[in-house]
């Protein structure tokens, strides 16, 4: 379920503030890192977005992150074809669709250019590329269609699904070379495979499933942490004692995985760099309660992959903590990353749609609502002390709490960060968070008197997502939120 | 024998009456949603244990409230039926958690349920074998122990649940032996009376159950093992009750040789052991069941469970396997393509049939069984 991915919804060309660039760099570096270990000969994990991370850490191990991954993968635009790459292995288009989307990358399956056998040349998709312009910037109209011409340096070739056990059985030659330089080769799509698997069903219990299928496929070693679900607010301390002890059988095993003894030392730096990241990204997010934010809470989204990936290197608490600094400094000057003027403040519950950010964006840029608040905030401010803690802490995740924990944690960010309505994804790769939204949603408007939408959306799998449906309830909401602004306008 | 089928029938087809009965007998009774919730505890209460695990006759509008569309309807229509007044009856329900979908569902029937009932929350431990899965089930099990106590207002003690366990195993064996008779009489036990049989247990208190399924079985046993000239297949999947399905595996002269379905053989593969402190017991019995979809398999590069299924089509002396595929059931859908691979290396014919309780119109379905029942 859960990240987050660095594809900026409007900033990509514009220069980003050093902040901003460290936590990119952050995450890139994780994944050379582990192609860079790869290559070495070195073991490299995969691992789910909430599993302590500070295990691992504690041994030198490198990890990557499938949901991080998959994010990715859907937001450069080819959740779609490896969907259905899983789907064509036997998994249904009911699993969620990072998993898809992971477990057809695990199978060997790779987003390619699209090849013309017979003349080796990339097939180029004629819907593709931006509009052609002459030299006075004027759109160039094709006079036999009527409709702008396509600058062909724009132009993409169409994807398509390879298969690297395929191009790997094939003879030195030609045909290898071919589709081996067509596969796709951003970061996401050049993840090395797993060594070993490190599954926390805290945040769901598909996990369970998907990485079980991983272990199977690769034949290699599973770690999981079982975090049952919670029925209160406080964690039990039965449960506690339970996950404790499946650290601590975690931490045997990742001694046979790595050939090494558990590193206290290494462990106590991992568990600081973690609240030192928690901390920092929380007061990052804190930033979002000004009025107007000194940012655009997309920017959040995109951060979050750095909380997933590296919360416990000190390189990610570093740049959380450049990026707090910069962004009081907006504060002081009355900046803002929010590239419109902040007319509405809302909630975004649940994760973005990744294919389909900038459809996302558009209606809420037309409308001057921002997003000042997602539950991601609270969900990964994993802040602790000691061992108890720290599994305490993860035990809260968004899908592993009950509905008041929930409801808490929600209305809290919507009172601090001051929001004006919530917008509902009902997700449909997300069963565990989507399922007890509507109940949410009524607590919303009761509690906090804010209008609620809800739209039906996928975080990766765009064939789930419509548009026009998703305008007209952001439509709906803004209209609901300019009522509710005269009335409490004309009561002063 | 057809008397004791047509009772197993009525109960079957008319739970809600059975519900009424119990009821008027002055008995409390306690609803047990999907999967795994120690029944026994219920028994040992002096309550009913009651399978709620959906329904064949209902639509979904209340749940609607609280679901969006892309739940399995084993848990929307359960919602429903708490919600419209068709288990009203019942003095509390317990709400496992074992899925992605039952999670935020027992958060949905707590809310949806306020003040009208009990709602027993359960969460099983997925590391359930360990020392330590162990001691969290025990745990889990005495929260559920002490909320039943509450409501049938007395003690549950050690003796009461050995009780029970012994009830329990007892009904247990005799669904297993009746499955294996089952198949040896298939004439006599054709799918739609296998099915019903089986479902009642979910309606009846095991002892009663029991003491009727042994006198089945005795009575079947007495029948000369009959010459099969259809097809034997076992079944796989959640639950497939419906009475249409049913009747299509009939039309096609298809016998069900095993299962490896929640609604039937998963639920009484594993007994509990009667020489330890019963509680433990009870851990224990849900610690050892494997080869679940729903259940974390800790030899997770090994392909457990596809190899178990497929050895028991070739043990059951099966020609095939029909999947029924309970629509957005993301564990059955996530070992699909691993039990594929087991069947195909054991080459095993078979088929997937996705299904819901909200399937109107079979005629796919239908087209299907017979293709598969012509091909084998």
């Amino acid at each position: 379920m859960s990240e987050e991915v660095k594809v900026p919804v409007k900033a990509a060309k514009t220069e980003v503030s050093p902040g901003v660039q460290a936590l990119r760099d952050v995450v890139e570096n994780v994944y050379a890192e582990a192609r860079e270990a790869k290559k070495r000969g070195e073991l490299v994990g995969w691992s789910s977005s909430k599993f302590p991370c500070e295990l691992a850490e504690a041994f030198g191990l490198h990890v990557v992150y499938p949901e991080n991954q998959a994010a990715g993968i859907a937001a450069n635009r080819d959740g779609e074809v490896m969907c259905q790459a899983a789907e064509d292995l036997g998994y249904d288009n009911d699993i969620c669709g990072y998993a898809r989307i992971s477990l057809a990358y695990a199978a060997g399956k790779r987003a390619a250019k699209k090849l013309d056998s017979a003349t080796g040349q990339y097939v180029i998709d004629p819907n593709s590329g931006k509009p052609l312009k002459d030299d006075s910037g004027k759109i160039v109209i094709d006079t036999v269609t009527g409709k702008p011409k396509k600058d062909p340096k724009t132009m993409k070739p169409f994807t398509v699904v390879d298969d690297l056990n395929e191009i790997a059985k094939l003879p030195e030659g030609e045909e290898k070379e071919r589709r081996t330089a067509a596969l796709k080769s951003y970061r996401q799509m050049v993840m090395p495979q797993p060594d070993f698997v490190l599954c926390c069903n805290n945040i769901c219990n598909c996990m369970t499933k998907w990485y079980e299928n991983i272990a199977r496929m690769h034949n290699i070693p599973l770690i999981m942490i079982d975090i049952p679900y919670n029925n209160t607010v406080e964690v039990e301390n039965a449960n506690i004692e339970y996950i404790r002890c499946q650290f601590e059988d975690a931490i045997k095993k990742l001694e046979e995985i790595s050939g090494r003894k558990f590193d206290e030392e290494r462990f106590e730096k991992a568990c600081a760099n973690a609240n030192r990241t928690a901390k920092a990204w929380l007061k990052v997010c804190d930033f979002l309660q000004y009025k107007p934010a000194p940012m655009s809470g997309f920017d959040l989204f995109n951060h979050m992959a750095d909380v997933v990936t590296a919360r416990g290197k000190v390189q990610a608490a570093d740049a959380f903590e450049l990026l707090a600094t910069e962004l009081e400094e907006k504060v002081k000057t009355g900046g803002s990353t929010l590239p419109f003027p902040e007319k509405y403040r809302i909630m975004f519950e649940g994760i973005p749609c990744w294919p389909k950010l900038p459809d996302l964006f558009k209606p809420l840029k037309e409308n001057g609502v921002n997003v000042t608040a997602v539950v991601y905030a609270p969900a990964f401010g994993f802040v602790y002390n000691g061992l108890d803690e720290m599994v305490r802490a993860y035990c809260k995740a968004p899908n592993s709490v009950c509905i008041e924990q929930g409801v808490a944690w929600r209305e809290g960010i919507c009172r601090d960060n001051k929001v004006d309505g919530v917008l509902v994804h009902y997700n449909r790769s997300c069963k565990p968070w989507s399922g007890y939204m509507a109940e949410m949603q009524r607590r919303f408007t009761k509690d906090l008197g804010v209008p609620c939408a809800g739209f039906d959306g996928d975080q990766a799998d765009p064939r789930n997502f419509n548009a026009a449906q998703y305008e007209t309830r952001v439509q709906g909401l803004v209209e609901a939120m300019e009522v509710n602004k005269k009335v409490r306008e004309g009561g002063k | 024998m057809e008397t004791i089928i047509n009772e197993f029938k009525e109960i079957a087809a008319n739970p809600k009456k059975q519900l009424a009965m119990y009821k008027k007998q002055g008995k409390k009774i306690i609803g047990v949603l999907p999967y795994y919730a120690p029944e026994e505890l219920v028994f040992a209460a002096g309550m009913v244990p009651f399978g709620v695990w959906g329904s064949n006759n209902k639509n979904i509008s209340r749940a609607k409230e609280y679901c969006a569309t892309f739940y399995c309807t084993i848990a929307q229509l359960s919602l429903e039926m708490l919600l419209d007044g068709s288990l009203d009856d019942l003095s509390g329900i317990i709400t496992p958690t074992i899925c992605d979908t039952l999670r935020p569902m027992s958060q949905n029937i707590r809310v949806a349920m306020g003040d009208k009932m009990p709602v027993i929350f359960l969460a099983h431990p997925q590391n359930r074998a360990t020392s330590y899965g162990l001691k969290f089930s025990v745990n889990q099990y005495t929260n559920v122990k002490k909320e039943l106590e509450k409501i049938t207002g007395k003690e549950i003690t050690d003796a009461d649940i050995l009780e029970s366990i012994k009830i329990y195993n007892a009904s247990r064996k005799a669904r297993r032996e009746f499955v294996k008779l089952a198949s040896e009489h298939c004439d006599v036990i054709k799918p739609t009376v296998r099915s019903a049989v089986l479902k009642a247990a979910f309606f009846m208190l095991k002892d009663e159950y029991t003491a009727k399924l042994e006198e089945l079985n005795q009575k079947l046993a007495a029948l000369p093992i009959c010459k099969w000239h259809g097809k034997k297949i076992v079944t796989s999947g959640i639950i497939y009750d419906n009475p249409v399905l049913l009747a299509a595996l009939e039309d096609n002269d298809i016998a069900i040789a095993a299962d490896d379905v929640a609604y039937e053989s998963r639920a009484f593969r594993i007994d509990a052991p009667e020489d330890i402190d019963p509680m433990m017991a009870l851990a224990k019995q849900f610690a050892n069941i494997d080869c679940d979809v729903l259940l974390y398999d800790a030899e997770s590069a090994k392909n457990n469970r596809g190899e178990f299924v497929a050895k028991m089509v070739k043990d059951s002396g099966a020609k095939g396997l029909i999947l029924f595929m309970q629509q957005f059931c993301d564990p059955e859908e996530m070992e699909y393509p691993y039990l594929k691979k087991a069947l195909e290396a054991a080459h095993i014919p078979h088929i997937k049939i996705g299904i819901d309780q909200q399937m109107h119109d079979f005629g796919q379905a239908k087209t299907a069984i017979q293709a598969f029942a012509e091909s084998l």
